[in-house]
Protein backbone atom coordinates (compact mmCIF):
# COMPACT_ATOMS: atom_id res chain seq x y z
CA UNK A 1 0.00 0.00 0.00
CA UNK A 2 3.19 2.47 0.39
CA UNK A 3 3.86 2.92 -3.13
CA UNK A 4 0.37 3.80 -4.13
CA UNK A 5 1.33 6.67 -6.83
CA UNK A 6 0.07 10.91 -6.60
CA UNK A 7 -2.44 10.34 -9.63
CA UNK A 8 -3.63 7.11 -7.66
CA UNK A 9 -4.09 9.30 -4.30
CA UNK A 10 -5.73 12.20 -6.49
CA UNK A 11 -8.37 9.73 -7.75
CA UNK A 12 -9.07 8.20 -3.96
CA UNK A 13 -9.33 11.73 -2.61
CA UNK A 14 -11.31 12.87 -5.58
CA UNK A 15 -13.78 9.74 -4.93
CA UNK A 16 -14.36 10.84 -1.48
CA UNK A 17 -14.93 14.05 -1.98
CA UNK A 18 -17.38 13.38 -4.57
CA UNK A 19 -19.52 10.81 -2.32
CA UNK A 20 -18.87 12.81 0.70
CA UNK A 21 -20.82 15.75 -1.17
CA UNK A 22 -23.30 13.68 -2.37
CA UNK A 23 -24.31 11.90 0.34
CA UNK A 24 -24.62 15.21 1.75
CA UNK A 25 -26.69 17.21 -0.62
CA UNK A 26 -28.84 14.02 -1.28
CA UNK A 27 -29.42 13.32 2.01
CA UNK A 28 -31.96 16.04 3.39
CA UNK A 29 -33.77 15.89 -0.58
CA UNK A 30 -34.02 11.76 0.38
CA UNK A 31 -35.60 12.53 3.59
CA UNK A 32 -37.97 14.35 2.42
CA UNK A 33 -38.66 12.21 -0.53
CA UNK A 34 -38.78 9.38 1.68
CA UNK A 35 -41.39 11.18 3.97
CA UNK A 36 -43.45 12.17 1.04
CA UNK A 37 -43.61 8.51 0.08
CA UNK A 38 -44.03 7.16 3.35
CA UNK A 39 -46.60 9.05 4.49
CA UNK A 40 -48.26 11.09 2.18
CA UNK A 41 -50.83 9.88 -0.40
CA UNK A 42 -51.27 12.55 -3.65
CA UNK A 43 -51.97 12.06 -7.68
CA UNK A 44 -48.74 10.60 -9.42
CA UNK A 45 -46.91 9.23 -6.31
CA UNK A 46 -46.32 5.87 -8.33
CA UNK A 47 -44.81 8.25 -10.84
CA UNK A 48 -42.36 9.60 -8.93
CA UNK A 49 -42.06 6.28 -6.84
CA UNK A 50 -40.74 4.95 -10.35
CA UNK A 51 -38.60 7.85 -11.57
CA UNK A 52 -36.90 7.55 -8.40
CA UNK A 53 -35.94 3.81 -8.40
CA UNK A 54 -35.66 4.10 -12.54
CA UNK A 55 -31.31 4.75 -12.00
CA UNK A 56 -31.34 1.45 -10.64
CA UNK A 57 -32.42 -0.42 -13.46
CA UNK A 58 -31.65 1.57 -16.46
CA UNK A 59 -27.92 0.60 -17.64
CA UNK A 60 -25.87 3.42 -15.89
CA UNK A 61 -24.83 4.58 -19.41
CA UNK A 62 -28.05 5.96 -20.04
CA UNK A 63 -28.30 7.99 -16.86
CA UNK A 64 -25.00 9.53 -17.67
CA UNK A 65 -26.55 10.48 -21.30
CA UNK A 66 -29.83 11.80 -20.28
CA UNK A 67 -27.87 13.86 -17.82
CA UNK A 68 -25.87 14.73 -20.40
CA UNK A 69 -28.69 15.85 -22.79
CA UNK A 70 -30.04 17.96 -19.88
CA UNK A 71 -27.45 19.55 -17.72
CA UNK A 72 -24.17 19.24 -20.61
CA UNK A 73 -22.84 22.76 -22.11
CA UNK A 74 -25.43 22.68 -24.74
CA UNK A 75 -28.22 20.78 -22.39
CA UNK A 76 -31.68 22.16 -21.95
CA UNK A 77 -30.92 23.00 -18.28
CA UNK A 78 -27.17 23.22 -18.48
CA UNK A 79 -27.34 26.04 -21.06
CA UNK A 80 -29.47 28.22 -18.66
CA UNK A 81 -27.60 27.10 -15.31
CA UNK A 82 -24.36 27.97 -17.39
CA UNK A 83 -25.44 31.33 -19.08
CA UNK A 84 -27.70 33.22 -15.83
CA UNK A 85 -25.77 31.60 -12.79
CA UNK A 86 -22.53 30.25 -14.26
CA UNK A 87 -22.86 26.75 -12.69
CA UNK A 88 -21.45 24.08 -15.01
CA UNK A 89 -21.33 20.54 -14.21
CA UNK A 90 -20.10 19.44 -17.75
CA UNK A 91 -16.42 17.92 -17.36
CA UNK A 92 -16.46 19.14 -13.90
CA UNK A 93 -15.93 17.00 -10.18
CA UNK A 94 -18.87 18.74 -9.55
CA UNK A 95 -21.16 16.83 -12.12
CA UNK A 96 -19.42 13.90 -11.09
CA UNK A 97 -21.01 14.43 -7.30
CA UNK A 98 -24.53 15.12 -9.15
CA UNK A 99 -24.35 11.83 -11.31
CA UNK A 100 -23.20 10.29 -8.16
CA UNK A 101 -26.22 11.55 -6.44
CA UNK A 102 -28.56 10.24 -8.92
CA UNK A 103 -26.93 7.17 -9.17
CA UNK A 104 -27.12 6.33 -5.46
CA UNK A 105 -30.34 8.19 -4.95
CA UNK A 106 -32.69 4.97 -4.76
CA UNK A 107 -30.46 3.14 -2.38
CA UNK A 108 -30.51 5.84 0.31
CA UNK A 109 -34.06 7.02 0.35
CA UNK A 110 -35.12 2.85 0.44
CA UNK A 111 -33.65 2.49 3.78
CA UNK A 112 -35.14 5.92 4.93
CA UNK A 113 -38.64 5.52 3.79
CA UNK A 114 -38.72 1.80 5.04
CA UNK A 115 -37.36 3.62 8.33
CA UNK A 116 -39.95 6.01 8.24
CA UNK A 117 -42.52 3.28 7.62
CA UNK A 118 -41.99 1.59 10.50
CA UNK A 119 -42.55 4.57 12.79
CA UNK A 120 -45.83 3.93 15.01
CA UNK A 121 -48.21 6.81 13.70
CA UNK A 122 -49.82 6.08 16.84
CA UNK A 123 -46.79 7.86 18.86
CA UNK A 124 -47.02 10.81 16.10
CA UNK A 125 -50.76 11.10 16.99
CA UNK A 126 -49.72 11.15 20.63
CA UNK A 127 -47.28 13.76 20.25
CA UNK A 128 -49.81 15.72 18.38
CA UNK A 129 -52.37 15.87 21.47
CA UNK A 130 -49.76 17.20 23.35
CA UNK A 131 -49.18 20.47 21.42
CA UNK A 132 -47.17 19.19 18.30
CA UNK A 133 -47.30 20.46 15.04
CA UNK A 134 -46.94 18.36 12.08
CA UNK A 135 -43.30 20.16 11.42
CA UNK A 136 -42.28 19.44 15.33
CA UNK A 137 -43.90 16.07 15.13
CA UNK A 138 -41.45 15.35 12.50
CA UNK A 139 -38.36 16.37 14.16
CA UNK A 140 -39.04 15.04 17.65
CA UNK A 141 -40.46 11.65 16.88
CA UNK A 142 -40.84 10.81 13.63
CA UNK A 143 -37.09 11.44 12.16
CA UNK A 144 -35.51 10.57 15.86
CA UNK A 145 -37.55 7.59 15.55
CA UNK A 146 -35.88 7.17 11.83
CA UNK A 147 -32.51 8.39 12.18
CA UNK A 148 -30.87 4.49 12.09
CA UNK A 149 -32.16 4.05 9.14
CA UNK A 150 -31.57 7.56 7.89
CA UNK A 151 -27.68 6.60 8.56
CA UNK A 152 -28.16 3.33 6.98
CA UNK A 153 -29.26 5.13 3.76
CA UNK A 154 -26.87 7.70 4.38
CA UNK A 155 -24.00 4.56 4.19
CA UNK A 156 -25.15 2.70 1.19
CA UNK A 157 -25.69 5.82 -0.43
CA UNK A 158 -22.39 6.66 0.00
CA UNK A 159 -20.69 3.32 -0.85
CA UNK A 160 -22.35 3.10 -4.31
CA UNK A 161 -21.33 7.15 -4.86
CA UNK A 162 -17.22 6.08 -4.69
CA UNK A 163 -17.92 2.88 -6.16
CA UNK A 164 -20.05 4.76 -9.27
CA UNK A 165 -18.78 4.45 -12.92
CA UNK A 166 -21.26 4.20 -15.99
CA UNK A 167 -22.75 7.69 -15.70
CA UNK A 168 -20.08 9.33 -14.35
CA UNK A 169 -17.49 8.51 -17.29
CA UNK A 170 -20.54 9.34 -19.36
CA UNK A 171 -21.21 12.61 -18.45
CA UNK A 172 -17.79 14.11 -16.97
CA UNK A 173 -15.55 11.82 -18.58
CA UNK A 174 -12.42 10.16 -17.01
CA UNK A 175 -10.04 13.43 -16.11
CA UNK A 176 -7.34 13.09 -14.13
CA UNK A 177 -7.91 15.21 -11.28
CA UNK A 178 -11.06 16.59 -12.11
CA UNK A 179 -13.05 13.64 -12.90
CA UNK A 180 -11.08 10.37 -12.59
CA UNK A 181 -12.43 8.72 -9.65
CA UNK A 182 -11.35 5.48 -8.20
CA UNK A 183 -13.20 3.41 -10.84
CA UNK A 184 -12.73 5.31 -13.67
CA UNK A 185 -8.46 5.18 -12.74
CA UNK A 186 -9.29 1.55 -12.40
CA UNK A 187 -10.88 1.31 -15.83
CA UNK A 188 -7.41 2.98 -17.32
CA UNK A 189 -4.89 1.45 -15.80
CA UNK A 190 -6.20 -1.94 -16.68
CA UNK A 191 -6.26 -0.37 -20.34
CA UNK A 192 -2.90 0.38 -19.69
CA UNK A 193 0.07 -2.21 -20.51
CA UNK A 194 1.63 -1.73 -16.80
CA UNK A 195 -1.15 -0.49 -14.91
CA UNK A 196 -2.21 -4.40 -13.33
CA UNK A 197 -0.39 -3.88 -10.03
CA UNK A 198 -1.47 -0.07 -9.78
CA UNK A 199 -5.03 -1.64 -10.92
CA UNK A 200 -5.13 -4.33 -7.96
CA UNK A 201 -4.00 -1.82 -5.43
CA UNK A 202 -7.35 0.47 -5.80
CA UNK A 203 -9.32 -2.74 -7.02
CA UNK A 204 -8.16 -3.95 -2.80
CA UNK A 205 -9.29 -0.39 -1.63
CA UNK A 206 -12.56 -0.09 -3.12
CA UNK A 207 -13.50 -3.57 -1.77
CA UNK A 208 -12.68 -2.08 1.75
CA UNK A 209 -14.57 0.99 1.38
CA UNK A 210 -17.60 -1.16 0.52
CA UNK A 211 -17.10 -4.07 3.60
CA UNK A 212 -16.80 -0.99 6.01
CA UNK A 213 -20.00 0.22 4.18
CA UNK A 214 -21.97 -2.64 4.88
CA UNK A 215 -20.68 -3.50 8.51
CA UNK A 216 -21.77 -0.02 9.51
CA UNK A 217 -25.33 0.07 7.48
CA UNK A 218 -26.08 -3.41 9.03
CA UNK A 219 -25.01 -1.53 12.49
CA UNK A 220 -27.40 0.96 11.73
CA UNK A 221 -30.22 -1.27 11.06
CA UNK A 222 -29.83 -3.18 14.11
CA UNK A 223 -29.97 0.40 16.52
CA UNK A 224 -32.65 0.91 15.17
CA UNK A 225 -34.53 -1.90 16.13
CA UNK A 226 -33.11 -1.16 19.78
CA UNK A 227 -34.33 2.38 19.28
CA UNK A 228 -37.80 1.22 18.90
CA UNK A 229 -37.83 -1.39 21.14
CA UNK A 230 -37.12 1.94 23.61
CA UNK A 231 -34.77 -0.12 26.44
CA UNK B 1 -50.18 31.75 28.80
CA UNK B 2 -52.06 33.27 31.68
CA UNK B 3 -53.37 30.38 34.22
CA UNK B 4 -55.90 30.86 36.94
CA UNK B 5 -54.23 30.58 39.87
CA UNK B 6 -54.49 27.24 41.72
CA UNK B 7 -56.84 27.69 45.13
CA UNK B 8 -59.67 26.48 46.52
CA UNK B 9 -62.21 27.96 44.51
CA UNK B 10 -59.94 27.47 41.13
CA UNK B 11 -60.38 23.68 42.19
CA UNK B 12 -63.66 23.12 40.80
CA UNK B 13 -62.82 24.03 37.02
CA UNK B 14 -65.96 23.09 34.61
CA UNK B 15 -66.27 23.30 31.17
CA UNK B 16 -69.25 22.85 28.68
CA UNK B 17 -68.56 20.09 26.28
CA UNK B 18 -70.81 20.09 23.44
CA UNK B 19 -70.83 17.23 20.70
CA UNK B 20 -72.89 16.72 17.51
CA UNK B 21 -71.44 14.84 14.79
CA UNK B 22 -71.99 12.21 12.60
CA UNK B 23 -69.12 9.49 10.99
CA UNK B 24 -69.25 6.83 8.81
CA UNK B 25 -66.77 4.36 9.58
CA UNK B 26 -67.21 1.36 6.69
CA UNK B 27 -70.73 -0.22 7.63
CA UNK B 28 -70.35 1.03 10.84
CA UNK B 29 -71.58 4.89 11.73
CA UNK B 30 -71.20 7.02 14.54
CA UNK B 31 -73.70 9.57 14.98
CA UNK B 32 -74.01 11.27 18.20
CA UNK B 33 -74.97 14.73 20.30
CA UNK B 34 -74.54 15.40 23.68
CA UNK B 35 -73.46 18.28 25.77
CA UNK B 36 -72.41 17.81 29.06
CA UNK B 37 -70.99 20.11 32.39
CA UNK B 38 -69.83 17.24 34.28
CA UNK B 39 -66.10 17.10 35.94
CA UNK B 40 -65.88 13.76 34.37
CA UNK B 41 -68.32 12.46 31.50
CA UNK B 42 -68.46 8.99 30.88
CA UNK B 43 -68.49 7.67 27.73
CA UNK B 44 -69.83 3.83 28.59
CA UNK B 45 -70.48 1.13 26.13
CA UNK B 46 -69.41 -2.41 25.09
CA UNK B 47 -66.16 -2.38 22.51
CA UNK B 48 -67.75 -1.37 19.08
CA UNK B 49 -70.20 1.05 20.85
CA UNK B 50 -68.14 3.96 19.03
CA UNK B 51 -66.27 5.31 22.24
CA UNK B 52 -62.40 5.36 20.66
CA UNK B 53 -63.69 7.33 17.80
CA UNK B 54 -65.79 9.60 19.64
CA UNK B 55 -62.54 10.45 21.92
CA UNK B 56 -60.32 10.85 18.72
CA UNK B 57 -63.03 13.17 16.89
CA UNK B 58 -63.06 15.36 20.24
CA UNK B 59 -59.29 15.16 20.11
CA UNK B 60 -58.82 15.81 16.72
CA UNK B 61 -57.51 12.58 15.11
CA UNK B 62 -60.16 12.23 13.47
CA UNK B 63 -62.24 14.54 11.16
CA UNK B 64 -66.29 13.60 11.00
CA UNK B 65 -68.49 13.71 8.31
CA UNK B 66 -70.32 16.98 9.45
CA UNK B 67 -71.83 18.22 12.95
CA UNK B 68 -70.10 20.13 15.50
CA UNK B 69 -67.36 19.47 18.82
CA UNK B 70 -67.39 22.83 21.06
CA UNK B 71 -65.76 23.27 24.36
CA UNK B 72 -67.09 26.23 26.08
CA UNK B 73 -67.73 29.05 23.26
CA UNK B 74 -64.51 27.06 21.55
CA UNK B 75 -65.57 25.60 18.07
CA UNK B 76 -63.03 22.78 17.74
CA UNK B 77 -65.48 20.95 14.75
CA UNK B 78 -67.98 22.41 12.77
CA UNK B 79 -68.61 21.13 9.98
CA UNK B 80 -70.82 23.39 7.89
CA UNK B 81 -68.35 26.07 8.49
CA UNK B 82 -65.38 24.21 7.25
CA UNK B 83 -63.79 24.40 10.73
CA UNK B 84 -61.54 21.45 11.51
CA UNK B 85 -58.61 22.55 14.28
CA UNK B 86 -55.82 20.33 13.99
CA UNK B 87 -54.87 18.13 17.10
CA UNK B 88 -52.08 20.24 18.31
CA UNK B 89 -53.87 23.50 18.99
CA UNK B 90 -56.97 22.13 20.78
CA UNK B 91 -55.25 21.79 24.25
CA UNK B 92 -57.05 18.41 24.87
CA UNK B 93 -54.51 15.62 26.64
CA UNK B 94 -55.08 12.23 25.12
CA UNK B 95 -54.36 9.31 27.58
CA UNK B 96 -54.50 6.53 25.20
CA UNK B 97 -55.27 3.06 26.34
CA UNK B 98 -51.59 1.87 25.39
CA UNK B 99 -50.02 4.98 26.93
CA UNK B 100 -47.59 5.67 23.47
CA UNK B 101 -45.04 7.15 25.74
CA UNK B 102 -42.32 8.24 23.04
CA UNK B 103 -39.71 5.07 23.15
CA UNK B 104 -36.24 7.40 22.39
CA UNK B 105 -36.91 9.68 25.40
CA UNK B 106 -36.30 9.07 29.14
CA UNK B 107 -39.90 9.69 31.44
CA UNK B 108 -38.90 13.12 32.32
CA UNK B 109 -38.53 13.82 28.89
CA UNK B 110 -42.02 12.59 28.11
CA UNK B 111 -43.65 14.55 30.84
CA UNK B 112 -41.69 17.55 29.51
CA UNK B 113 -42.68 17.02 25.80
CA UNK B 114 -46.19 18.61 26.05
CA UNK B 115 -44.74 22.08 27.68
CA UNK B 116 -41.92 22.13 25.24
CA UNK B 117 -44.01 21.74 22.25
CA UNK B 118 -46.35 24.13 23.77
CA UNK B 119 -43.54 26.95 24.99
CA UNK B 120 -44.71 26.68 28.36
CA UNK B 121 -42.89 28.28 31.21
CA UNK B 122 -41.20 25.38 33.51
CA UNK B 123 -43.47 25.24 36.55
CA UNK B 124 -41.14 23.17 39.03
CA UNK B 125 -43.97 23.19 41.75
CA UNK B 126 -46.68 21.77 39.30
CA UNK B 127 -44.02 18.86 38.24
CA UNK B 128 -43.57 18.19 41.53
CA UNK B 129 -46.94 18.03 42.64
CA UNK B 130 -48.17 16.20 39.76
CA UNK B 131 -45.22 13.50 39.97
CA UNK B 132 -45.95 13.01 43.55
CA UNK B 133 -49.85 12.59 42.92
CA UNK B 134 -48.70 9.66 40.88
CA UNK B 135 -46.30 8.40 42.28
CA UNK B 136 -43.69 8.51 39.51
CA UNK B 137 -40.88 10.24 40.87
CA UNK B 138 -38.33 7.60 41.14
CA UNK B 139 -39.12 6.17 37.04
CA UNK B 140 -38.00 10.13 35.65
CA UNK B 141 -34.54 8.89 34.65
CA UNK B 142 -36.20 5.31 33.27
CA UNK B 143 -36.72 4.84 29.49
CA UNK B 144 -40.88 4.05 28.82
CA UNK B 145 -39.13 0.20 27.47
CA UNK B 146 -38.56 -0.85 31.08
CA UNK B 147 -41.40 0.25 32.91
CA UNK B 148 -45.06 -1.82 33.71
CA UNK B 149 -47.98 -1.15 32.03
CA UNK B 150 -48.85 0.24 35.14
CA UNK B 151 -46.13 2.50 35.63
CA UNK B 152 -46.53 3.60 31.77
CA UNK B 153 -49.92 4.56 32.76
CA UNK B 154 -49.14 7.02 35.16
CA UNK B 155 -46.40 8.32 33.04
CA UNK B 156 -49.20 8.89 30.38
CA UNK B 157 -51.81 10.24 32.77
CA UNK B 158 -48.73 12.76 34.16
CA UNK B 159 -47.62 13.30 30.63
CA UNK B 160 -51.00 14.68 29.26
CA UNK B 161 -51.83 17.01 32.09
CA UNK B 162 -48.47 18.24 32.34
CA UNK B 163 -49.14 19.76 28.90
CA UNK B 164 -51.99 22.09 30.95
CA UNK B 165 -54.94 20.94 28.99
CA UNK B 166 -58.25 21.82 29.39
CA UNK B 167 -59.96 19.06 28.74
CA UNK B 168 -58.09 15.73 29.24
CA UNK B 169 -59.61 12.28 27.38
CA UNK B 170 -58.74 9.01 28.97
CA UNK B 171 -59.62 6.07 26.37
CA UNK B 172 -59.67 3.15 28.87
CA UNK B 173 -56.43 3.91 30.71
CA UNK B 174 -56.66 0.84 32.38
CA UNK B 175 -58.05 -1.25 29.27
CA UNK B 176 -54.70 -3.07 28.82
CA UNK B 177 -54.10 -4.00 32.34
CA UNK B 178 -54.91 -6.90 34.12
CA UNK B 179 -57.01 -6.65 37.78
CA UNK B 180 -54.33 -5.77 40.24
CA UNK B 181 -52.66 -3.30 37.84
CA UNK B 182 -56.23 -1.67 37.58
CA UNK B 183 -56.43 -1.57 41.06
CA UNK B 184 -53.27 0.63 41.39
CA UNK B 185 -54.35 3.28 38.81
CA UNK B 186 -57.93 3.32 39.82
CA UNK B 187 -57.16 5.60 42.93
CA UNK B 188 -55.05 7.84 40.91
CA UNK B 189 -57.69 8.40 38.74
CA UNK B 190 -60.07 9.42 41.34
CA UNK B 191 -57.06 11.68 43.66
CA UNK B 192 -57.29 13.37 39.72
CA UNK B 193 -60.59 14.12 39.51
CA UNK B 194 -61.25 15.34 43.49
CA UNK B 195 -57.97 17.22 42.67
CA UNK B 196 -60.26 18.85 39.60
CA UNK B 197 -58.10 20.88 37.85
CA UNK B 198 -59.14 19.16 34.32
CA UNK B 199 -62.14 18.22 33.60
CA UNK B 200 -61.99 14.68 31.89
CA UNK B 201 -64.02 12.83 29.31
CA UNK B 202 -63.63 9.07 30.40
CA UNK B 203 -63.91 5.80 28.54
CA UNK B 204 -65.00 2.57 29.41
CA UNK B 205 -66.87 -0.49 29.25
CA UNK B 206 -66.69 -1.50 32.81
CA UNK B 207 -69.90 0.04 34.98
CA UNK B 208 -67.83 -0.67 38.05
CA UNK B 209 -65.34 1.90 37.14
CA UNK B 210 -67.82 4.35 35.76
CA UNK B 211 -69.74 4.48 38.32
CA UNK B 212 -66.73 4.82 40.90
CA UNK B 213 -65.24 7.69 38.65
CA UNK B 214 -67.78 9.14 36.16
CA UNK B 215 -70.42 12.31 37.51
CA UNK B 216 -72.33 12.16 34.54
CA UNK B 217 -72.29 9.13 31.49
CA UNK B 218 -73.12 8.83 27.95
CA UNK B 219 -74.49 5.53 27.40
CA UNK B 220 -73.32 4.34 23.47
CA UNK B 221 -74.64 1.44 21.83
CA UNK B 222 -73.23 0.31 17.95
CA UNK B 223 -72.22 4.63 17.47
CA UNK B 224 -75.82 5.88 19.03
CA UNK B 225 -76.56 7.37 22.45
CA UNK B 226 -78.83 5.12 24.01
CA UNK B 227 -79.13 6.88 27.53
CA UNK B 228 -77.83 10.12 29.29
CA UNK B 229 -77.59 11.32 32.84
CA UNK B 230 -76.10 10.09 36.14
CA UNK B 231 -74.08 7.23 37.17
CA UNK B 232 -77.91 5.60 37.84
CA UNK B 233 -78.58 4.97 34.72
CA UNK B 234 -75.63 2.21 34.55
CA UNK B 235 -76.05 -1.15 34.57
CA UNK B 236 -76.66 -2.70 37.88
CA UNK B 237 -74.15 -5.24 38.46
CA UNK B 238 -75.31 -7.86 41.44
CA UNK B 239 -71.86 -8.58 43.71
CA UNK B 240 -70.62 -11.85 43.71
CA UNK B 241 -70.60 -13.65 46.78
Amino acid sequence: MSDISPQEWTAILLSIRVAVIATLVSTPIGIGVAWLLARRDFWGKPIIDAIIYLPLVLPPVVTGYLLLLLLGKRGLLGAWLAEHLGIVFAFRWTGAALACGVMSFPLLVRPIRLSIEAVDRRLEQASSTLGASPWKVFATVTLPLALPGVLAGMVLGFAKAIGEFGATITFVSNIPGETQTISSAIYSLIQTPDGDAAASRLVMISIGIAVLALIASEWFARRATQRLHGN
Amino acid sequence: MVRAPRDATAARKLIVLRVDVFKQLGEFSVDVAFTSEGRVTGLFGSSGAGKTSLVSMIAGLVQPDRGVIAVDSDVLYDGSAHIHVPPHRRRIGYVFQDARLLPHLSVAQNLDYGRRMNRLTRDPTEETRITEMLDIGHLLDRRPGGLSGGERQRVALGRALLSQPRLLLLDEPMGALDEERKAEILPYLKRLRDAGDVPMVFVSHDADEMRQLATQVVMLKRGRVTAFGGTEILPRIIPAA
